[in-house]
């Protein structure tokens, strides 16, 4: 067999290998219902969920607890995700910057099912001043 | 209103347009074997061109000339400046909307159009035709002209009203001639001074990419299959050069301003422009190994033509929106994303086209190359940089998967890895190990056909040099420095293997480099661009792998217990005053700062009133600069709002003391953006940037107002302070306030001290504006205890002054500290590569003239 054949083999295998790692390596977005699924079924891998703040009749946010004091390192709060199921969230991070200000939220992370909560590792915002100009100084 | 301006403008975006197309006709029809016909097609086209870069230069113009003198009326000057904007910074608008960024590009294709004119004379017509066709594609991006009949639009301009842009506005029902009065600003990132070179860099890297394409399929199309090389190679370096400064200007902009904690953060942005670069120095090695031995010339015209095409599949990710939450930094959509695809798919479709019709022309080696030659070392680097542009293509792509599923009817829901870092970091870095071995090794090829005996005679040396380097390495404790997370075992093997295979590397190209520049200095470009790789590579891993969160918090233990796993103790709480330590190092948050026009360093917050105008402070004390007063109190300052500094003071028991201010901007756009400040040390970097700050003032929870009425030389408590109240002052004039003649104020004088026997004096003041029979407080509010003093009330009678006092949180930063080891080496590196591929690239078209100059181009 050619030498350059060889070769050929190696990296279309290793190109395959690429694509099956893509596949694997690639989070999915998903609800709280199924992220706890996923979790119950011992399936360890971060998924994302997208949802918005949770808030009162009176427009205040509720179930946020952020007290740099005792723990800069802890956040927690409450998220609705699209399917309408709200769940405690904690965030072992300073709080974001502008959190209240986001028009939606992705957060990254996976339901820890013994405490019925899901940890984020990373949050997305998404502001509405972010790309958009829509504001006129008169 | 006077919109000439504007349509002069689009009159030349359309002129441009035509005229590229016609130039590109022209140049088409010059290019065919007619000798007489095609000298007045040369010329026809050649005015055509002049006409074309004359009308882009006139585009450029008058948008510099709107955004200049502040024609709000145009929605570009209004949505990307503002009457605050310096002039240097108003060059930035032209990249940060996309119709700008497209016109940049655009100029810099007419420059480079130019210069291919100048210095060709046989390959004029070819290449031209090809250039002038990419050149028509993008001046329709921003043409904003909708065809009849069809009603469909064709680019956005960038001269639109903002009244044809926003008819919405409530606004023109009442006023229909309304222009705002100032703009919406550029957005204050982008107002830095990398961001005034690192675009026009990378986008005169993404213009040079067109260049060896135009090349290569100019010569196809002239049965030239193999000739396309010579001129071509020059500028398939100089995209190289231009590109990859481009990309590094980014990291390096990314690292001093943004707070991902680096350079690279594997963003689809940044990822849509490192593959197409690989891809290029990958086809860069193949028309070397072409022109020295004759092999590979396929495989050359294939990866030529797909380094544009990337280019046009990254301006496609970038631009079209298709990227959504995936990225930080996208454009926004313009609706252009069915042009932009048109634009990809006829470029694909016509070189397939091209190359699939003169495959049988292209010169191909049937032989098996030896293990012993270079080319077949080229070959499988070639191989490996295909590979690793792969990987990052296939994971990059995935919003591009969802949306074909989308429009297949399926669900696909796929999501971009939620750690990036390791995904794409692991597979690079495996890649890396056998680039960097194979950049050691190739370069004893270049010079002869070898042997068993000689390889082994060359290489020896190199090799028992890098494993020595590397046991040291290992056996001085470097490599397990990190004293956070174990690092996986498989992980440090393959960190080894990357320290060895980069040290092998840059000791064999020292040794060729060595060799070579004694016979000439000229030749010596590829050795120093692949010590450079080497370098850039353990800098890479070093200040990555091995970064290392200095700023561990060990107090909030609270909530920790039951996710001992998942808790991170990243961030550290700093009290202002209040020292905290970490490592060696003690921190002390020392305040707000902010800038001011004409004083060098920061001046403290603290020492100024806010005035209406939020560009403008009056300042409260004297400031000096090395004991000569800069400013007088009482002076106005002139300030950029957006911009607030923390001071941080890092205290060492032995040795120096240092200050960082890592910053807070308000950003309209973006919220507050948080931007790191650096301190470099010879073999690290220390890295802070604040993770949280207290809400504005207005925002925060503040304790219920407590009333106190009380005699000067009384004492109340706060919190826990003591406030004596000393005595009052009358003043006929206070700072920010006018005031009339029978107007005065009332100075309260309060000194708080602390537990700790600090003391604070603060002074509450209250404006009587008899004339007018009127009172107004002048509250003052101490940040750094977290107390508001009001002076409500003086009652005459009684002597009694009445104050009111609310607290709230003291002031803090939370602050993240990051170790960066041997990040100097990847910025040295990235020089070093810079230089090499420069001077092969003059070696490159010193040989193309010097061919040209003897007539013969075209051999």
């Amino acid at each position: 067999m050619k030498v350059s054949y060889i070769i050929l083999l190696v990296v279309i295998a290793v190109a395959v290998g690429v694509i099956f790692s893509t596949t694997g390596d690639a989070s999915q977005y998903v609800d709280f219902a199924e992220a706890a699924k996923m979790a119950s079924d011992g399936d360890k891998e971060s998924v994302h969920v997208v949802g918005k703040l949770q808030k009162n009749n009176s427009g205040e946010f509720v179930g946020m607890t952020y007290n740099p004091g005792v723990d800069p390192n802890y956040f927690e709060f409450k998220l609705t995700d699209t399917k309408n199921r709200t769940e405690r969230v904690l965030f072992f991070q300073p709080k974001p910057q502008d959190f209240e200000k986001a028009e939606q939220i992705v957060i990254i992370g996976h339901t820890n099912t013994k405490e019925n909560v899901f940890v984020a590792e990373k949050i997305l915002m998404k502001c509405p001043s972010k790309y958009e100009d829509k504001e006129v100084k008169i | 209103m006077d919109l000439l301006i504007g349509d002069y403008g689009h009159l030349f975006v359309i002129t441009s347009f035509f005229a590229a197309i016609l130039a590109s006709y022209g140049y088409y029809e010059a290019s065919k074997e007619n000798q007489l016909a095609s000298q007045s097609w040369l010329k026809f086209s050649r005015i055509a061109f002049a006409v074309h870069a004359l009308s882009v230069f006139g585009v450029v113009a008058t948008l510099f000339a709107i955004i200049y003198t502040h024609r709000y009326e145009y929605h570009y000057a209004w949505s990307h400046s503002s009457n605050h904007l310096p002039v240097y910074y108003m060059i930035s608008c032209f990249w940060e909307g996309q119709e700008g960024s497209f016109l940049l590009w655009i100029f810099w294709h007419a420059i480079l159009g130019a210069i291919l004119i100048k210095v060709n004379n046989k390959w004029e017509a070819p290449v031209m035709a090809v250039f002038m066709l990419v050149q028509a594609f993008l001046a329709s991006m921003i043409i904003g002209i909708v065809i009849p009949y069809l009603n469909t639009k064709i680019g956005s301009s960038p001269f639109i009203l903002m009244k044809e842009s926003m008819p919405d506005l409530p606004v023109y029902t009442l006023r229909p001639d309304f222009i705002a009065e100032d703009g919406n600003g550029l957005n204050p990132l982008l107002q830095n001074y990398w961001m005034v070179i690192h675009p026009p860099t990378l986008f005169l890297g993404f213009a040079a990419t067109i260049v060896p394409f135009a090349y290569c399929m100019g010569g196809l199309a002239k049965g030239w299959t193999k000739e396309w090389i010579r001129p071509a190679l020059p500028w398939a370096l100089f995209a190289a050069v231009i590109l990859g400064t481009g990309i590094m200007m980014g990291a390096y902009w990314a690292y001093e301003t943004l707070n991902f904690g680096g350079y690279w953060n594997w963003d689809p942005v940044e990822n849509a422009v490192y593959v197409p670069w690989l891809i290029l120095v990958a086809s860069l090695h193949l028309m070397i190994s072409y022109k020295n031995s004759g092999t590979a010339l396929r495989m050359a015209v294939i990866m030529v033509t797909l380094s544009f095409l990337l280019i046009l599949y990254a301006t496609f990710l970038t631009r079209s929106g298709i990227l959504g939450n995936a990225s930080v930094h996208s454009f926004t959509d313009l609706g252009l994303s069915g042009q932009l695809l048109i634009y990809l798919l006829t470029f694909t479709f016509l070189a397939i086209v091209l190359i699939a019709k003169s495959w049988k022309k292209i010169p191909f080696e049937n032989e098996e190359p030896s293990a012993y030659s270079r080319e077949f070392w080229i070959f499988i680097g070639v191989a490996f940089l295909s590979l690793a542009a792969f990987q990052v293509l296939a994971t990059t792509s995935i919003p591009v998967y969802n949306s074909i599923a989308k429009a297949l009817g399926l669900e696909l829901n796929m999501a971009p890895p939620a750690t990036p870092e390791t995904h794409y970091s692991y597979w690079q870095m495996g890649f890396a190990i056998f680039i960097a071995i194979l950049s050691g090794m190739g370069q004893f090829f270049w010079w002869k056909k070898m042997d068993k005996k000689q390889l082994w005679d060359a290489l020896y040396l190199p090799i028992i040099l890098a494993l020595a380097c590397t046991s040291s390495i290992i056996l001085f404790g470097l490599l397990d420095a990190y004293t956070g997370e174990e690092i996986h075992y498989v992980v440090k093997t393959a960190y080894i293997l990357l320290v060895a295979a980069s040290l092998f590397s840059i000791f064999s190209n020292i040794m060729i480099f060595a060799k070579v520049v004694r016979n000439n200095y000229r030749l010596t470009g590829g050795a120093l661009a692949h010590i450079g790789v080497a370098m850039m590579l353990v800098g890479i891993l070093f200040s990555s792998g091995y970064s290392k969160v200095v700023s561990l918090n060990n107090t909030g233990l609270l909530y920790s217990k039951e996710f001992s796993e998942e808790v991170n103790r990243d961030n550290l709480l700093l009290f202002r005053n209040a020292p905290e330590k970490m490592k060696d190092l003690q921190l002390i948050y020392k305040g707000q700062r902010i800038e001011a026009k004409g004083y060098g360093g920061y001046v403290n917050k603290d020492w100024t009133f806010p005035t209406a105008d939020p560009y403008k402070v009056i300042l409260r004390k004297e400031l000096k600069d090395n004991d000569v007063v800069v400013f007088k109190k009482g002076d106005t300052l002139e300030t950029n709002p957006e911009n607030t500094f923390y001071e941080v003071a890092y205290v060492k028991a032995v040795g120096d003391t240092f200050t960082l201010y890592p910053r807070i901007q308000q950003n309209p756009r973006m919220g507050n953006v948080v931007s790191p400040d650096i301190k470099h040390f010879m073999g690290r970097d220390l890295y802070s940037h604040l993770s949280a700050i207290p809400l504005a003032a207005d925002e925060r929870d503040w304790s219920a107002v407590e009333t106190h009425t009380i005699h000067q030389g009384d004492t109340i408590y706060i919190n826990d302070y003591v406030c004596i109240f000393k005595h009052v002052d009358v003043l006929k004039n206070i700072p920010g306030v006018e005031l009339g003649a029978n107007d005065y104020s009332i100075v309260a004088h309060l000194l708080l001290l602390g537990p700790d026997g600090s003391s604070y004096p603060m002074h509450p003041n209250m404006v009587i504006l008899t004339d007018q029979s009127a009172k107004g407080s002048i509250p003052e509010m101490n940040e750094e205890l977290g107390v508001k003093i009001t002076l409500e009330n003086v009652k005459p009678d009684t002597h009694e002054f009445e104050f009111s006092v609310q607290t709230c949180q003291k002031d803090y930063i939370i602050i993240k500290a990051i170790e960066k080891p041997g990040i100097n080496l990847l910025w040295i590196g990235t020089l070093l590569v810079i230089i090499g591929l420069a001077m092969a690239m003059f070696r490159r078209y010193r040989e193309f003239v010097a061919m040209r100059n003897k007539g013969q181009e075209v051999l």
